[in-house]
């Protein structure tokens, strides 16, 4: 199979522009004809579906949770990137898409980043409209803030809860075309399956949660924004309903998975900090801004810490090794999260660590504090404020900034983050792998588009902070509405499709078997108990650092689990009824193969770049080595059938704008 | 109307496997339960279970070892995680994010909706807070308009449909002028802000005497109606949200406070004054007849 | 289509609406009630207090507010009992079997038994009613009360009706349990009505809680005062 990425021809900063004025259209009569179906309502899904109904197509919107409103877009903090320049420090919109390719060493396509720079602006633009309450200077202008990888401030916020406000407009747009029937609602419903029609996306086979009934859905085509795998590592900052399945349905039907190696460790969780967790939890990139990463010089104070015998307060100031200001002078605590991350396995691998488990290091505020403390006392005319002044004025500052993220901290520590410098250690968070998609964001299954996470297209093998949000937003409000219409125009000539088509039929068999076979199973263990022993493979040898051993190891280790886990999985209750251990059962079954091609993914890319680390392809100093020559590509791998092998194709990355070249934020 | 079930539930009837999940790098480092020394708690568990909407439902008692540093719904996975083993069916409970932002889990434990501890969700919960050999009744959110699927977990559709009537900016997607063509006084900006904290999880409904939704239905309101951007159509807003309030069958505000006490993200009773202002003074200044 | 104005008034803000105005009112009522009742402490013989009910009964502006006053209660019980009813149902059909209600800014036990005690006031309200202002206004002359002459004018006694009562040991019991609950039903009223009427302002919230405790102690405290001290110097 020939991968075509279908980027537009000419210069890369009027691609988009030319391509949005020359593309086929649909019209407003046309579009009433037209049914769409989203699945999925986070950022993406979400405004999505509103884009679409507000532009007149019949929208039938999914999600598995009690409402739109509580996708995992809701959790993200720190906020969201655009090239609007207002702190006139020099961001222009090929500044993010440069920052964007080289944070993504240079592993994404050209086109689509510059794209989704371009609309960045109109996002912000859009959300304020929404009423998103973003934080304002005092003359009532929108304020930034820098994340990581960047030496501009271009990112937005609304305090430490950025996610959720933005999910919020989006809910609510989403919610408007509810009310004016332009976009049908569908909650507790679960996508089990796609429907194929000669070869095109045509529906769904759903679950309603509720009654436990399978149910039939017929469109023109089919958009998926179901987020991403991260929760293949069992433990992660993702919520607990973060799965797979919808994506993975996919990929059983011909899509392609591109790039499944490439996971994000956020540098910024709360260490683990009791056996039975559940998941760990983010502290927001943002906390980078004002907070500086340390651990102890002397590896006996590290012991002592770990100990209990010591605090992170008694150490002196010259005995805090700021690690990452010490060896990236020229980004110091804001390097992207790849970077970040390995820094601090580093420093935890010689011994320094500050958790009992040896695996933490300090995100420290007193700096911030003081700086803050004696900004705000000057702008009082205080002249010789008392230094408890100055800590009291600063913590305020960084109470109004972060209060949320610090309070959050607390409740799960149980130890006051104004006092004590926060513990911290590196945790799966963002998957950029994902359906492989084209410019039009669709996937090699015509009528089938992939938005968001779920997708693999805009942030190469690292994601930069607070670009999450944006793309998510970009591809749902303006970058579908467009490129929908190029295949849209061409079923307008295709009347209303009926759900009761033998490729329905069978479709909605075959669930029903997956589903009943997991019922009859009469296994004694847990499905939860699979998906934590799926996720420490995944972590051991798959996880920040990885090598072809340990790969080839765990492909073995997952399929041995996989056959274990069908003999022996116990899945209580019915089919027709409420019944939250058979939702989870599906899932966690689309986990391990998904886990399994994650693997192969990283054993065929020899080389390091992004989150994917191979331990075997590094500098002396402990860099990432790329290998341009040879894996500058998107792997996108075919497993219809998983008897077989994953069959890879390779779509090759073309740099026409930007020199490739090492990454260094030194 | 109880005791028809009981389980005694131990650590060591579970195997621990991910303890070594964070350690794979450093070997030298012990498990974290040897590390840590943990406070194992006996808990008492007072559950609401019920099969469906139809059945009448029952509460049974568990019993569950625990230890403090869970977080309350991670107890609720070992108590699960062993009715499951003993091939009985767990509990059924709305959770997601656990991390006290997306407002999916609920739950009245003992008398208080999200427990206990003020300003926090169940999921931010943590066993911490209890004590060894406590009895804790759990039960779903109650009102007539969040009607109980199975066990915990109830249906808030009706906040949905509040939004629906009128939650929201009438603005279409790319109708929007520059981000900073509308400036929004930073006070303005952050009191806007406090509003929208809401995360729609309705422990309001829940604590409220009255189950009454105001304090959700004036934060959605107080949100747009404090900005600039929202305020264009802020009379047809409330009316109409007030409105499908009341048809989905919510009491009436009798200024309790209850919902500010238990509101897990705190907000303030100042915006049902808010509500209240800005559906007496649009009900009686609009000029749409209907 | 009903009138917006029907709609508004049966809408549950508008409920609310009606239950502070009339117990705003009836606050204000109370104020000018107990500043007339104190005339009963004169040590005169119940000069000043007799010309006082009189001008009372015969004001025709008096007669008009007073009408209204009545108008107003039996509103605040009935739309209060309806929104008691409503809010009853709204828990569904299975309630808690714990429910501790936390409040921030008033008392939670009053504030959620309102009706409880809106009823006992109500019953208050009819006795005293039935025992003072019907003799006044209906009773017999001779049968039910005297008359007494004052500056040549002959006035209904009716400061002889209030030392009778007030010198009864359960009644004077009654009557001042009554104003306790009173106080309970005000602790909670007083404010409540200004944030129902949307008066919530962090400069002056802090305020009217103030004059409010401060209001549904001293007003309670003044009417239950009088028949104590009668039933004091009586005995």
């Amino acid at each position: 199979m020939e991968l075509n990425g279908k980027v537009p021809p000419g210069p890369l900063a009027e691609k988009w522009t030319n391509y949005k004025s020359s593309m086929p259209l649909v019209s407003p009569d046309n579009k009433r004809r037209l049914d769409v179906i989203v699945v999925g309502t986070g950022l993406a899904g979400g405004a999505a579906a509103a884009s679409l109904g507000e532009l007149g197509y019949n929208v039938k919107c999914f999600t598995f949770h009690d409402s739109p409103r509580r996708a995992h877009s809701i959790s993200a903090q720190g906020g969201i990137n655009a090239a609007k320049n207002y702190k006139n420090d020099g961001d222009s919109v090929h500044r993010l898409f440069y920052d964007t390719i080289k944070g993504g060493d240079y592993r994404s396509r050209e086109g689509n980043v510059h794209r989704l720079a371009e609309v960045s602006v109109d996002i912000i633009d859009q959300c304020v409209a929404q009423g998103v309450p973003f934080a304002r200077e005092y003359s009532g202008m929108l304020d930034n803030r820098s994340f990581g990888g960047v030496q501009v401030q271009r990112t937005f916020y609304a305090r430490g809860q950025t996610g959720q406000q933005l999910l919020i407009g989006a809910y609510q747009a989403l919610s408007r075309q509810i009310s004016l029937g332009n976009v049908t609602m569908y909650n507790r419903h679960e996508m089990l399956d796609i429907v194929l029609v000669d070869g095109k996306a045509r529906g769904i086979i759903a679950r309603n949660l509720v009654t436990g009934k399978l149910e039939r859905f017929a469109a023109h085509a089919v958009v998926l924004a179901t987020g991403g795998y991260g929760n293949d590592f069992y433990l992660s900052p993702n919520a607990r309903m973060c799965y797979e399945t919808a994506t993975w349905r996919a990929v059983r039907k011909g899509a392609l998975m591109a790039n499944p190696c490439f996971t994000q460790i956020h540098p910024t969780c709360i260490p683990q900090y009791g056996d039975y967790q559940s998941k760990l939890t983010l502290m927001s990139e943002s906390l980078r801004n004002d907070g500086r990463v340390w651990v102890p010089k002397k590896k006996e104070d590290a012991e002592a810490i770990r100990q209990g015998k010591k605090k992170g307060i008694d150490i002196p100031e010259a005995d805090r090794d700021y690690y990452l200001e010490r060896r990236y002078p020229a980004f110091g605590n804001l390097v992207p999260r790849d970077v970040a991350s390995r820094a601090a396995k580093v420093e935890c691998d010689k011994g320094h660590g500050i958790v009992p488990t040896g695996l933490g290091v300090y995100l420290d505020f007193s700096s911030a504090f003081e700086r803050y403390g004696k900004s705000k006392a000057h702008s009082m005319n205080l002249e010789n404020p008392s230094a408890a002044q100055v800590r009291e004025f600063g913590v305020k500052e960084v109470e109004e900034k972060y209060g949320n993220l610090f309070e959050m901290y607390e409740k799960i520590t149980g130890e006051d983050p104004y006092t004590h410098p926060m513990k911290i250690y590196p945790a799966v968070h963002y998957t950029m792998g994902g359906l492989w998609v084209d410019y039009n964001l669709e996937t090699n299954i015509p009528g089938l588009f992939a938005l968001g996470e779920c997708n693999f297209s805009d942030h190469g093998a690292n994601r930069l902070g607070a670009s999450a949000l944006m793309q998510g937003l970009g591809d749902g409000y303006f970058v579908i509405p467009y490129t929908i219409g190029t295949f849209l125009s061409k079923e307008i000539r295709t009347p209303k499709f009926s759900a009761a088509t033998p490729e329905f039929d069978e479709a909605e068999q075959a669930v029903r078997e997956r589903l009943q076979g997991f019922l009859k199973n009469g296994g004694k263990q847990s499905t939860e108990s699979f998906h934590r022993r799926l996720g420490k493979i995944m972590w051991d040898y798959c996880g920040m650092a990885r090598n072809a051993e340990g790969l080839t190891k765990a492909r073995r280790m997952i399929q041995e689990l996989k056959a274990e886990f069908y003999t022996d999985v116990f899945v209580p209750g019915s089919m027709d009824e409420y019944n939250p251990e058979l939702e989870k059962v599906t899932r966690v079954a689309d986990f391990f193969e998904l886990g399994e091609l994650m693997c192969l993914d990283a054993l065929q890319r020899n080389e390091s770049c992004g989150g994917h680390f191979r331990e075997e392809f590094q500098t002396e100093e402990g860099e990432a080595l790329r290998d341009d020559e040879n894996y500058k590509y998107v792997a996108a791998w075919g497993w219809q059938d998983t008897s077989q092998e994953p069959e890879l194709y390779k779509e090759p990355l073309v740099y026409e704008n930007i020199k490739v070249a090492a990454r260094s934020y030194k | 109307m109880m005791v028809d079930n009981k389980l005694i539930i131990g650590l060591s009837g579970f195997i621990p496997v991910h303890i070594n999940l964070l350690s794979t790098f450093i070997n030298p480092y012990q498990p974290l339960s040897t590390l840590i020394n943990l406070y194992k708690m006996k808990l008492n568990l007072k559950i609401w279970r019920q099969k469906n909407a139809k059945d009448n439902g029952r509460f049974e008692t568990y019993q569950v070892v625990a230890n403090e540093h869970m977080s309350f719904l991670e107890m609720l996975d070992v108590l699960n995680e062993s009715l499951t083993s003993s091939q009985k069916e767990p509990v059924a409970f709305d959770h997601d994010c656990r991390e006290g932002i997306c407002g999916t889990c609920s739950l009245v434990i003992n008398g208080q909706p999200h427990g206990p501890m003020g300003g926090t969700t169940t999921c931010q919960l943590h066993l911490r807070h209890f004590h060894d050999g406590q009895t804790i009744v759990i039960e779903p959110f109650r009102a007539r308009a969040f009607p109980v699927l199975k066990d915990l977990v109830v249906d808030r559709s009706a906040f949905d449909r509040i939004i629906q009537a009128g939650g929201y900016v009438s603005i279409d997607t790319g109708q929007a002028p520059d981000g900073n063509a509308i400036p929004v006084g930073k006070d303005v900006a952050s009191k806007s802000f406090d509003a929208a904290a809401c995360i729609g999880c309705g422990a309001c409904v829940a604590a409220c005497p009255n189950s009454s939704a105001m304090l959700f239905v004036s934060a959605k309101v107080s949100h747009l109606a404090l900005l600039p951007q929202g305020k264009i159509e802020a009379k047809k807003r409330v009316m109409d949200m007030v409105n499908q309030m009341d048809e989905e069958g919510f009491g009436m505000c009798s200024n309790i406070t209850a919902c500010e006490a238990e509101c897990p993200k705190q907000i303030s009773v100042e915006n049902i004054a808010r509500l209240n202002r800005e559906f007496i003074g649009s009900s009686f200044t609009s000029t749409e007849k209907a | 289509m009903k009138s917006w104005f029907f709609r508004f008034f049966t809408s549950s803000i508008g409920k609310k609406l009606l239950m502070a105005l009339t117990g705003l009112f009836l606050i204000l009522f109370l104020m000018v009630h107990l500043a007339g009742n104190l005339q009963l402490l004169y040590n005169d013989g119940g000069v000043a207090f007799n010309v006082y009910a009189d001008f009372m009964a015969h004001n025709p502006l008096i007669q008009l507010v007073s009408k209204g006053n009545f108008a107003f209660i039996l509103l605040h019980a009935i739309v209060g009992t309806v929104l008691w009813v409503r809010n009853r149902s709204a828990r569904g059909s299975q309630g808690y079997a714990v429910q501790k209600t936390k409040a921030t800014q008033t008392n939670a036990g009053f504030a959620k038994n309102m009706w409880y005690l809106g009823v006992i006031v109500f019953v208050f309200i009819i006795i005293h009613l039935l025992q003072f202002w019907a003799m006044m206004k209906f009773g017999d002359v001779g049968a039910d009360v005297n008359l007494v002459d004052i500056d040549g004018k002959q006035v209904k006694n009716l400061y002889a009706l209030v030392e009778v009562a007030f010198t009864n040991m359960p009644f004077v019991f009654f009557y001042v349990l009554s104003m306790a609950v009173i106080a309970f039903h005000l602790w909670h009223g007083f404010q409540s009505a200004f944030q129902t009427i949307g008066w919530n302002h962090p400069k002056y919230t802090p305020v009217v809680q103030f004059l409010g405790k401060a209001y549904s102690v001293l007003v309670p405290l003044g009417f239950a005062v009088i028949p104590i001290v009668f039933y004091l110097r009586h005995a």
